[in-house]
């Protein structure tokens, strides 16, 4: 198809073709628009947190089911690359394997699932408890780019507000969130500040992984391709979740539960209902990081910052019943 | 335009030829306009001259009145100096802004709105246009705080406690929608929001109007006593003169666009000159 080589540059056509670079795989990505990708990415990288408009384009999923999180892995892996993908934090769902599969077939990437393995690890919902590292970029697909659309709905307003860094609006949400229910409720997808500066949503995460994007070794981009925005969150960046001083941020924790395989109890756990409505029973939502504890190949103790968090919230709880009772 | 200032007091506020003209605002739009020519629609270029050369100062402590009727360019005025809208011409500085050397006019539109943090405040006829009406009364006056960097939940709540206690709020509505309000206490709410940073200039548009004359009365007690202990420097719009009787010291009648009056309430009530003056002191006097 390309057969153009830079110097021959005569119709806008052709030299469009030659910036292309290799001849694209038949298939799902045209390499002009990975560069337009890799443009924004880069754009993302140097303003943590700014979301970075983009051209998104159809992909083989439906917008909302990946299709940025895809056109980010599509536009990074080489054919040298190893690719995990993961929906809530199981490799073998039928999402992530359908993506994994599109994709290592329309790259040449190799499928992983060890954590510590992969170059990239696109994400819905989870990121792994297993430490990420130096050189890996975790993809983490993004159903709502914009961290104010609960608050103001008008585009322009928003923008005014990130622009400004005037999130008076949010502080007054999660004040009228206290006020109302005794505590801050966002679960998912709760509000960060990237580097002091912009206000972000980390994708639907639970709240245990939000430290994990902090002062992070690796690259975390996050794309939303039914909005056409993407963000990231470079290496040794502060995240660090919107709360007030004397509201310390908590994360999702059942005290006595523990993970019926392997037994952790400082991973983020998922409660499998009982049958007839016996009580249920709890495991690993990372299935990569649970195999490995069984087999012993896992680190005794990495989700430190979580679990500690967890663990202060507990103290505090249990002093503030002592108090009052 | 002169001011009745003594020279000793140092002014908060001060506003020189200040002017806003809808639509072309070359000078041949003024020709024509004005309460002399009885319009403040140009005849030639169709542009609405809707305050023009309007000066005054306002020292801390003290309360300016604007006074004319409906559409004689009062709350334009006040919309200029909030930063609401954009002056055409003149000048607008406050003391706390670099001791009063620089033009608001000049600031950019988000340098312009940070002033609305500490430096002005203002509140507005319609509570609606001041509050949000779907979040608690404290929430409201979260607003403000959090903007300048509150980060203390109780805190955030102590000083709301504070301030709704100053305008005579019930605490018990603390934590009640501001749409569950009644009109003057959303007022009060208003209020207490605009006082929230301690700015030292307040503008006051229409606060009373559009409350039931019981509670207006209440409102203005109650603006009274704040003017008196805050030592804030005030503008309050108006087109009562029992408002402007009750609240302020000094005032400007406008008509047309234009400042055709201005003096010490009092005596202008007594002695009103222009003929537009005493026309809105016998409406007044009913």
């Amino acid at each position: 198809m390309n057969t153009l080589s830079p110097t021959r540059t005569g119709t806008g056509a052709s030299r469009a073709g030659a910036l292309a670079g290799p001849d694209p795989r038949p298939g799902i990505f045209d390499e002009l628009s990975k560069r337009e990708l890799r443009r924004a990415m880069l754009s993302g990288i140097a303003i943590p947190g700014y979301q970075v408009p983009y051209g998104s384009r159809e992909m083989p999923v439906a917008r909302g089911w990946g299709s940025g999180g895809l056109q980010a892995t599509l536009s990074l892996v080489c054919d040298e690359d190893q690719l995990k993908v993961i929906d809530q934090g199981e490799d073998a769902g039928v999402n992530a394997s359908n993506l994994r599969r599109l994709i290592t077939e329309h790259t040449g990437a190799g499928e992983e699932t060890d954590t510590r393995a992969a170059d990239i690890i696109q994400s819905r919902h989870r990121i792994p408890e297993q430490p990420l590292t130096d050189g890996q970029i975790l993809v983490l697909q993004v159903p709502n780019a914009e961290p104010l659309f609960r608050i103001v709905q008008e585009m322009d307003e928003q923008r005014r507000m990130h622009a400004e860094a005037d999130y008076a609006k949010m502080w007054v949400w999660l004040y009228e969130d206290i006020v109302h229910n005794g505590l801050i409720t966002a679960a998912a997808g709760y509000p960060v500040l990237v580097e002091g500066r912009y206000v972000m949503t980390p994708s639907p995460i639970p709240r245990w992984d939000v430290p994990k994007m902090n002062d992070s070794d690796a690259i975390t981009i996050l794309s939303a391709g039914r909005e056409k925005r993407l963000f990231a969150v470079p290496p040794h960046t502060r995240v660090v979740p919107l709360t007030f001083d004397d509201r310390p941020f908590e994360v999702e924790y059942t005290p006595g539960t523990a993970c019926r395989l392997c037994g952790s109890d400082d991973t983020y756990l998922v409660e499998e209902p009982g049958e007839n409505g016996a009580p249920g029973t709890w495991s690993c939502s990372d299935t990569d990081f649970c195999t490995r504890r069984r087999t012993g190949d896992a680190p005794a103790d990495v989700a430190g910052q979580p679990v500690e968090l967890a663990r202060a919230a507990l103290r505090r709880a249990t002093r503030e019943q002592e108090e009052t009772s | 335009m002169s001011t009745h200032t003594p020279q000793s007091r140092p002014w908060a506020l001060k506003v020189s030829g200040l002017g806003r003209i809808y639509g072309d605002p070359s000078p041949a739009s003024l020709t024509g306009t004005g309460p002399e020519h009885g319009t403040a629609v140009s005849p030639s270029t169709g542009a609405v001259v809707a305050a023009w050369d309007v000066s005054f100062e306002v020292a801390p402590g003290e309360a300016l009145g604007i006074i004319g009727e409906s559409g004689s360019g009062k709350s334009t005025v006040m919309r200029c100096i909030a930063g609401d809208e954009a002056a055409t011409t003149g000048g607008i500085a406050l003391r706390s802004v670099a001791d009063g050397t620089v033009n608001l006019c000049d600031l950019l539109p988000s340098a312009r709105r940070r002033l609305r943090l500490k430096d002005i405040a203002a509140v507005y006829q319609d509570p609606a246009a001041g509050l949000n009406l779907d979040v608690t009364a404290g929430g409201n006056i979260a607003d403000p705080l959090t903007a300048v960097g509150w980060r203390s939940y109780d805190g955030i709540r102590q000083r709301a406690a504070e301030l709704l206690e100053r305008v005579e709020v019930p605490l018990s509505r603390m934590d009640d929608l501001v749409r569950t309000f009644s009109g003057g206490m959303r007022q009060r709410v208003q209020i207490a929001k605009a006082l929230a940073n301690d700015p030292p200039v307040l503008l006051l548009d229409e606060p009373t109007t559009g409350l039931d004359a019981s509670v207006a009365a209440g409102v203005l007690d109650l603006l009274r006593g704040l003017l008196e202990e805050t030592g804030v420097a005030a503008v309050v719009v108006s087109h009562d003169f029992g408002v402007i009787d009750m609240l302020t010291r000094r005032v400007l009648v406008m008509k047309h666009g234009r400042v055709v009056e201005s003096g010490l309430t009092d005596q202008l009530l007594e002695d009103p000159q222009h003929p537009y003056s005493q026309q809105l002191v016998a409406a007044a006097r009913g």
